[in-house]
């Protein structure tokens, strides 16, 4: 399962989502390939879910993927809560 | 043999953070595989910013020509990105040097002091070095002398800027989970203090009903090629035909020339941002492990993106704001004969968004917009100021875009210049 997570520039929040998703899903005792980018380059990318922040998955949504919109992304709560279920 | 060591490779940046990468990943016990991709991603990344540099740094060039054939005076354009990869020639090494010591050091003061934040935005810790490493450079200082006081200071920035900010972003997140750690500390204060005298808390900016559509400006690739596009268009328009077509264009349309030199700035934007991702990728991950079994009870101080959810509105009044501040900032700074920074749409928007919520938070709607509007003014004046003490070093075509590296490359300098140094 591929999991790609998104913000503006690709740098800071998403990284530190990027950082979270692996730690709830090392929680959940799941697998799956995590990595992050911007929105730029997310266009083209290819992954099973998309996690991006409340304020920019308007932008990330084009209406063929499945989206997961975190409003805090510090709580390892909402990220397990939120991807649960779309695991395997 | 000695100097083969100190010159080409430790001299060479890029290997340099390899070997960096390559000390954390061991030291989190990685698996070999992982050792090396992760060093070579490393390594690639920084030689992807200098990549990105080469792309810019043209168009960046012909822009300042432009600028000042049209209005006689300097156009800088505010990109960290552009700075930094355009000084890695000349200062890679010591860049590369002071942020690692400068986490090193951040880690010994979130250990033994009150201030327990681990810095993990690591594309600004790597702004920052540079800015460091820029301004004792001309100040005088190099080799052992240099590395040493610059990663001091940087990590004493990496603690002390989060902390200033802790007790609002408390307010903001209703929690003291995580602190945030960007270099535009300055201005957020600042917002934050122009919202407690000057607004209301009861009339947030969540009450308001602020149009979505402006959303899109989130992906930078898109903000910064429709506003190096309109900046470029507009000041051929003053440059005139006559001049770009003679002595920039080899003779093709000054517009579509223009507009492509526009987009080719911004491309290497998107190169030079692609680099500082794989850079960092490595080396936040290995500073956040050891971080977290050396200095325990630490707070992760984070990008300010962290606190746009809290505000969703703020974040677009906060960047409306501080850009219109930054617009008007262009006519007035050459009156009071300071070099022009071209409003970023790329600084007002991260910074602009974040003052914004910050005012939110001390002063509701009036506070997000006054705090932003002020934060547009620094971030026009500061670097303005910093690049008068600058001199000739180089990169007067661009300049750092954050409030906190103008503030610190500001006293550095200064001090400096007070013990006869620079």
């Amino acid at each position: 399962m591929k999991i790609m997570v998104v913000c503006g520039n690709g740098l800071g929040s998403s990284f530190i989502m990027e950082m979270n998703v692996k730690k709830a899903l090392t929680e959940m005792k799941k697998n799956a390939e995590v990595d992050h980018t911007d929105l730029a380059s997310a266009r083209t990318v290819q992954a099973d879910l998309f996690i991006g922040a409340a304020d920019i998955v308007g932008q990330l949504d084009d209406g063929t993927r499945t989206i997961v919109t975190l409003e805090n992304m510090m709580s390892i709560v909402e990220i397990k809560s939120k991807i649960e279920p779309h695991l395997a | 043999m000695l100097e083969l060591i100190m010159k080409d490779i430790l001299g060479t940046p890029a290997i340099l953070v390899g070997i960096f990468a390559l000390v954390g990943l061991l030291l989190q016990r990685k698996a070999p595989a992982d050792v090396v991709s992760g060093t070579l991603k490393t390594v690639m990344g920084f030689i992807i910013i200098g990549a990105g540099a080469t792309v810019l740094i043209g168009a960046l060039n012909i822009f300042s020509k432009m600028f000042d054939h049209a209005f006689h005076v300097a156009g800088v354009i505010p990109n960290n990105e552009a700075i930094v990869a355009a000084a890695q020639s000349k200062f890679g090494a010591s860049t590369a040097l002071i942020m690692v010591f400068g986490m090193v050091v951040n880690i010994i003061l979130a250990r033994f002091t009150k201030f327990k934040y681990i810095f993990l935005t690591g594309h600004h810790t790597l702004f920052m070095a540079c800015l460091i490493a820029v301004t004792l450079s001309i100040g005088g200082l190099s080799g052992a002398p240099l590395i040493l006081v610059g990663s001091i200071i940087l990590g004493l920035c990496m603690v002390i800027f989060p902390a200033i900010i802790q007790p609002y972003v408390r307010q903001i997140t209703g929690s003291d989970d995580f602190a945030i750690g960007h270099f535009g500390t300055i201005g957020y204060v600042i917002s934050a203090n122009v919202g407690k005298w000057f607004g209301n808390k009861e009339k947030t900016t969540e009450q308001i009903k602020v149009p979505k559509s402006l959303g899109f400006l989130r992906d930078t690739s898109v903000a910064v090629s429709l506003t190096m596009a309109l900046f470029f268009v507009v000041v051929a328009l003053f440059t005139g035909q006559g001049y770009i077509e003679s002595k920039l264009s080899g003779g093709s349309n000054f517009i579509v020339f223009s507009l492509m030199q526009a987009i080719t700035f911004a491309a290497g934007v998107y190169i030079i941002l692609a680099g500082v991702r794989m850079l960092i990728a490595e080396i936040v991950p290995a500073f956040k492990g050891i971080a977290e079994k050396v200095a325990p009870n630490t707070k992760p101080a984070l990008d300010c993106p962290t606190i746009f959810p809290f505000a969703p509105n703020a974040v677009i009044i906060g960047f409306l704001f501080s850009f219109m501040a930054g617009l008007l900032s262009m006519f007035i700074l050459p009156v009071v004969g300071l070099k022009v920074i071209v409003a970023g749409l790329v600084p007002h928007f991260f910074t602009g968004a974040a003052a914004g919520v910050f005012g939110n938070a001390t002063g509701g709607q009036r506070g997000a917009m006054f705090g932003s509007f002020a934060n547009g003014i620094i971030i026009s004046f500061i670097p303005a100021i910093l690049l008068v003490l600058l001199g000739n070093a180089g990169f007067e075509g661009s300049t750092f875009g954050d409030s906190d590296f103008g503030v610190i490359g500001i006293l550095i300098l200064s001090i400096m210049k007070l013990f006869g140094l620079a």
